[in-house]
């Protein structure tokens, strides 16, 4: 990858924590219920779909879909010069979980709503950020 | 039928600072000259002032707010019954409805309410824009690391408002097919509408090719999609509805209220992002009242970026939903003299970010056939709305005259 760009890194919770941190072993996790099987995002503690306190963090296969995408052209911080494309992806277990990220490995012209996407992990001190690229064909 | 409270206030008296670019004034004072203006406006001594509200307190990074409420409330001496200011409220208006429901329940007879920025000034000083301040990062480097909504977005370098906002408005072009030149109407509107407003701070001519070849933002809005940052303050007056007739004014009526957020506070959760909470809170408007989008006059429609202001169309049942960028299309049917006379300030687009306030503040200039130059004239305002916010935050008043 080419040099790291800027980032804010997240500030680490035990909440938080398996999300930020599931790509050191390259998986993309979410909490999900373990009695009524919602997937939850952003973490909170109890289950939105049941109210149960049964949330345990689960990998997803880490494809998803362009839900929608901009490309930023605007230097908000000095240096920040190149285009870049922030985009929201549907995770593709449950296509209403969605986050937001950057799309790599794509020019940003040949970015498109709905194209399939899979997640790579940028390591940055302690936090793996999920971004995503291109599916392969 | 449960009684429509909010009809038991009326606006009664409005006041605004100065207006401009980096004006170097102290915040305090132009918050106070708006404040003093509407209860002058309204006919009323300080003394009489009995509530308070604001948006949203004094909080958030230099400029985002020229005072609290205790700055106003000490400032002024005033002997307050009720008073409220915060930032967990539906947009910028919810403070208005707060006060609307104070003088209805009892709490107070006047309140006041403002909000004032000076963001261009604070720009100026401090050369830093918002949430870019964390500068640094959090890594090893140093610096402030992201928590809360915004960990979720600052990691992945979607540092403004325009970034998140733009997410709406790509989703929504690629559902509904509208364009950039059916946006552009929005600002094209807003700043013809702002050559007859003295105080607005982006005045000179703006053709479709000027807007189409400005410099990109966050695609697909470009400069003139986004608000002008400036310094200013607005105020207005809301009273208990039956002592409302007894002052200088004819009182303008609050009809109905919009506060609703019935999908998920989040700007990348809400279920669907061609529309925002505005669906919400316009939907609650009509349910409160017997009048109809047809009905309405004139329309302050929230431009803190162009797309919101389509949002808020399709919100409010001015036309159907995905149907916003034909329906401003040409830009004739929003003019001052068209159909719907839309942002006759200029907006915050042109008018400058009076964050909200600044609509409200136009819709009863019109409702008073005081607008001079921009007045309404095709046929004289009785029914206006104004509503402000964007992503998760939206709330929307319908106003009536006498
Ligand atoms: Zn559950």
């Amino acid at each position: 990858m080419a040099e790291a760009p800027f980032r804010v890194l997240p500030k680490l919770t035990p909440l938080s924590e398996p999300f930020w941190t599931g790509g050191e072993h390259g998986e993309l996790r979410f909490l999900r219920c373990t009695a009524c099987r919602s997937w939850v995002h952003p973490p909170q503690p109890v289950c939105p779909g049941c109210y149960e306190k049964r949330l345990e963090p689960e990998a997803v296969s880490g494809r998803a879909h362009v839900y929608s995408f901009t490309v930023n052209h605007q230097a908000w911080i000095p240096g920040l010069d190149e285009p870049y494309v922030i985009a929201i992806v549907a995770i593709d277990e449950d296509p209403s979980l969605r986050l937001t990220t950057n799309l790599v490995d794509c020019a940003p012209d040949a970015v498109t709503i709905g194209m399939p996407v899979q997640v790579v992990f940028e390591p940055r001190d302690d936090v793996w950020i999920p971004l995503f690229r291109p599916a392969d064909a | 039928m449960t009684e429509i409270l909010e009809r038991r206030a009326a606006i009664t008296g409005i006041g605004q600072s100065q207006v401009g670019r980096r004006l170097f004034r102290d915040p305090l004072e132009l918050t106070l000259d708006a404040c003093l203006a509407a209860i002058a406006d309204a006919g009323l001594e300080p003394a009489q002032i009995d509530g308070l509200a604001t948006y949203p307190g004094a909080t958030g990074p230099a400029g985002f707010s020229g005072a609290g409420i205790t700055e106003v409330h000490d400032a002024l001496r005033l002997e307050l019954s009720w008073y409220e200011g915060g930032m967990e409220s539906p947009g910028q208006l919810g403070s208005v409805i707060n006060a609307c429901m104070a003088v209805a329940c009892g709490l107070a007879t006047h309140v006041l309410c403002f909000r004032s920025v000076w963001e261009a000034t604070a720009a100026a000083k401090t050369g830093a824009i918002g949430v870019a301040a964390a500068a640094g990062g959090g890594g090893r480097a140093g610096g402030v690391r992201a928590s809360g909504a915004m960990q979720w977005s600052l990691p992945f370098r979607a540092f403004s408002a325009a970034n998140w906002i733009a997410l709406y408005a790509q989703r929504h072009f690629h559902e509904y097919g509208t364009t950039k030149e059916q946006l552009g109407q929005i600002a094209l509107n807003a700043r013809r509408n702002a050559a007859g407003n003295p105080s607005a701070v982006y005045r000179d001519p703006l053709s479709l090719e000027d807007y189409l070849e400005a410099r990109v933002i966050s695609t697909p809005f470009g400069l003139y999609d986004c608000d002008a940052p400036c310094d200013g303050a607005t105020a207005v007056i809301v009273s208990r509805a039956e002592v409302a007739g007894d002052l200088r004014r004819p009182p303008i009526r609050v009809e109905a209220v919009g506060s609703a957020l019935r999908g998920r506070p989040s700007w990348d959760q809400f279920d669907d992002m061609t529309t925002m909470a505005l669906r919400d809170a316009g939907a609650m408007l009509w349910e409160r009242t017997d009048l109809r989008p047809a009905d309405v006059d004139v329309a302050e429609l929230y431009d803190g970026f162009s797309f919101i202001t389509l949002a808020w169309l399709e919100a409010l049942g001015f036309c159907g939903k995905g149907e916003s960028g034909p329906f401003v299309e040409g830009g004739a049917r929003i003019a001052r003299d068209g159909e719907l006379p839309l942002n006759t300030q200029g907006g915050q687009l042109s008018g400058g970010r009076l964050h909200g306030y600044g609509f409200l503040h136009e819709a009863c200039v019109q409702l008073w056939a005081e607008g001079g130059e921009r007045q309404v004239t095709a046929r004289e305002p009785q029914v206006a709305v104004a509503a402000a916010g964007g992503g998760p935050l939206a709330s929307c008043l319908l106003l009536t005259r006498g």
